[in-house]
């Protein structure tokens, strides 16, 4: 049986007096889709961005491919990595963000090869070759020279997803990526992302897309108040959930 | 109103052609004296490499300052309130000569002690242009860093997370993503600090190196002509300004890629747009307008 994906146990966070996540245990077998559901402040972006060790967590254990992420155990102890450790963790981490966080001063060629040269040292003709490729994928190769202002927040969120597809990462974390967007837009991000998952990615996703979550989702996770109320297949929780507060929460974005 | 700025305009160019005291003859006859040109090109050297030991500095102490390590943003705090909080010309007199009669000797080696490698006469080593771009370099770091560090935080945040998670280290992610962007703040404040620098090293005449300002001084305590002079000084300042502002408002441009859809125009373009509108009287104003 291959090891989980992501595996957390127990996770804790706190900002200053503010506990966010109380105990989030969860496991995401490789090549399947989580999504997180839950309102604003219920610790599901928090719990993202400790994935990747953007955020370090206060208590418990997480894992990402075996991996403890951003510590090493030495005994029962935990000891923060070097910072160029936990950049080589995160290589292998793509992350896609709400507000897009394209590199405004370079066009859309050089913020999909800029990783892969700078982290991974590619080749340059390699780097490009394999940038037209993602740009082709997601919809966007004739907008290779074009810089991020010129792009419509639809297109600059795919030429993201391209970005971190750059990197050739094993897990995919999606933070609320359509949530900034125009909903004209948001169907051709949502297109993407299904290629994506029908593709094998392993991917984490924090969002409000109900459909998505059940078309493309393998788990669904509902969290509020830094805890996991419920999980499941996405189409049983969410015809049937049996929490109160799923069932208050769906029944708003429904 | 235009008409006052122009009745008070005509009566300070009428005094200033017909008296005859300001003796634009002597300027004319000194504007390229020999003496003259060496001390505007070592005004000039003057103000680049002391604006390049500047900016080198004022980079690695914002990038210090912002450091998590307490000892290293500390060291930056602490630099930056010395030489922020002493006048220039202080620090001036003291590299040029102060520092000879505290350290008559200077040497690199392993310090409490340790062997030595090479050793000078601190009067051979600090020359007079040594002890210059000392004091306005190092007083300029300070300055420069504040200038840095603004630019480092205009950056959004999500820039640094967008690099982290890619992979990319600290310093990458300054070199290759904040910086550059941080450049279009920095670059402005940069432009000023230089044209200032070209008259702040005017100071550096009170210990003796021969830059524009002390070339003219050595000229007149000769042949007390010092009116004249002093304005063929100011005529090179005045030049030099006006040639870096010209070259800052390119630079300005260069870096505004990117942020804007569309580049502002240069300034011939703006100037050809101007003719344009006053020929077609009611149209296009737009472009040149302003300043």
């Amino acid at each position: 049986m291959s090891e989980p994906m992501v595996k957390a146990e127990a996770v804790h966070k706190r900002f200053g007096r503010l506990e966010v996540l109380k105990g989030i245990t969860l496991e995401l077998n490789r090549g399947e889709v989580m999504c997180m559901l839950g309102p604003s402040g219920s610790g599901k972006s928090t719990f993202l961005r400790c994935i990747n060790h953007l955020e370090k967590i206060d208590a418990g254990r997480l894992y990402v491919d075996g991996e403890l992420v951003g510590y090493q155990q030495r005994g029962d102890k935990l000891y923060e990595l070097r910072e160029s450790e936990v950049a080589v963790e995160r290589s292998q981490i793509g992350m896609v963000f709400q507000r897009f966080n394209l590199f405004p001063h370079m066009n859309t060629l050089q913020n999909v090869i800029e990783a892969p040269c700078r982290v991974k040292g590619a080749r340059k003709e390699q780097a490009v070759g394999k940038a037209r490729e993602l740009l082709d994928r997601v919809g966007l190769a004739d907008k290779i020279d074009a810089y991020p202002a010129q792009l419509s927040g639809g297109q600059q969120q795919r030429v993201a997803i391209a970005r971190a597809l750059a990197m050739e990462p094993k897990l995919m974390l999606f933070d609320e990526p359509t949530s900034a967007l125009d909903p004209e837009l948001v169907g051709d991000v949502l297109d993407a992302m299904r290629q994506l998952a029908r593709d094998g990615m392993t991917m984490v996703v924090v969002t409000h897309e109900i459909g998505f979550a059940r078309e493309a989702g393998d788990t669904l996770v509902f969290m509020d108040e830094g805890v996991i109320v419920e999980s499941g297949v996405p189409r049983d929780v969410l015809a049937n959930p049996k929490h109160e507060r799923t069932k208050a929460f769906l029944s708003k974005v429904l | 109103m235009a008409a006052i700025v122009l009745l008070i305009a005509a009566v300070i160019v009428h005094s200033v052609v017909t008296n005859d005291r300001f003796q634009w003859g002597v300027f004319a006859d000194y504007l390229f004296d020999s003496r003259v040109l060496r001390g505007v090109r070592l005004t000039l050297e003057l103000t680049f490499v002391s604006m390049a030991i500047g900016i080198v500095l004022g980079v690695v102490l914002a990038i210090m300052r912002l450091s998590p390590n307490p000892l290293v943003s500390g060291f930056s705090w602490l630099y930056t309130w010395f030489f922020r909080g002493t006048p220039v010309l202080v620090q001036i007199l003291f590299w040029g000569i102060g520092i000879s009669a505290l350290y008559p000797k200077i040497s690199i080696g392993i310090p409490f002690g340790g062997p030595e490698f090479a050793s000078a006469n601190a009067n051979k080593l600090i020359t007079l242009f040594v002890a210059s771009i000392l004091g306005l370099g190092l007083n300029e770091g300070a300055y420069m860093a504040e200038i840095v560090r603004a630019g480092i935080l205009s950056v959004d945040e999500g820039q640094n997370e967008a690099a982290a998670s890619l992979g990319m280290t600290r310093l990458q992610t300054m070199r290759r993503i904040v910086l550059p962007q941080a450049m279009r703040v920095i670059i402005p404040p940069t432009g000023n600090e230089t044209i200032s620098m070209l008259k702040t090293t005017s100071l550096v005449s009170v210990i003796a190196y021969t830059e524009l300002l002390y070339s003219v001084q050595l000229i007149y305590s000769v042949n007390f002509k010092t009116i004249p002079l002093l304005l063929v000084a100011a005529a090179w300042y005045l030049f030099f300004t006006t040639l870096f502002s010209i070259g800052q408002y390119y630079l300005e441009r260069h870096f505004a890629r990117g942020a804007t859809r569309e580049l502002p125009p240069t300034a011939a373009q703006a100037l050809k747009a101007r003719m344009v509108g006053l020929r077609s009287p009611g149209g296009g104003r737009s472009g040149g307008g302003g300043q």
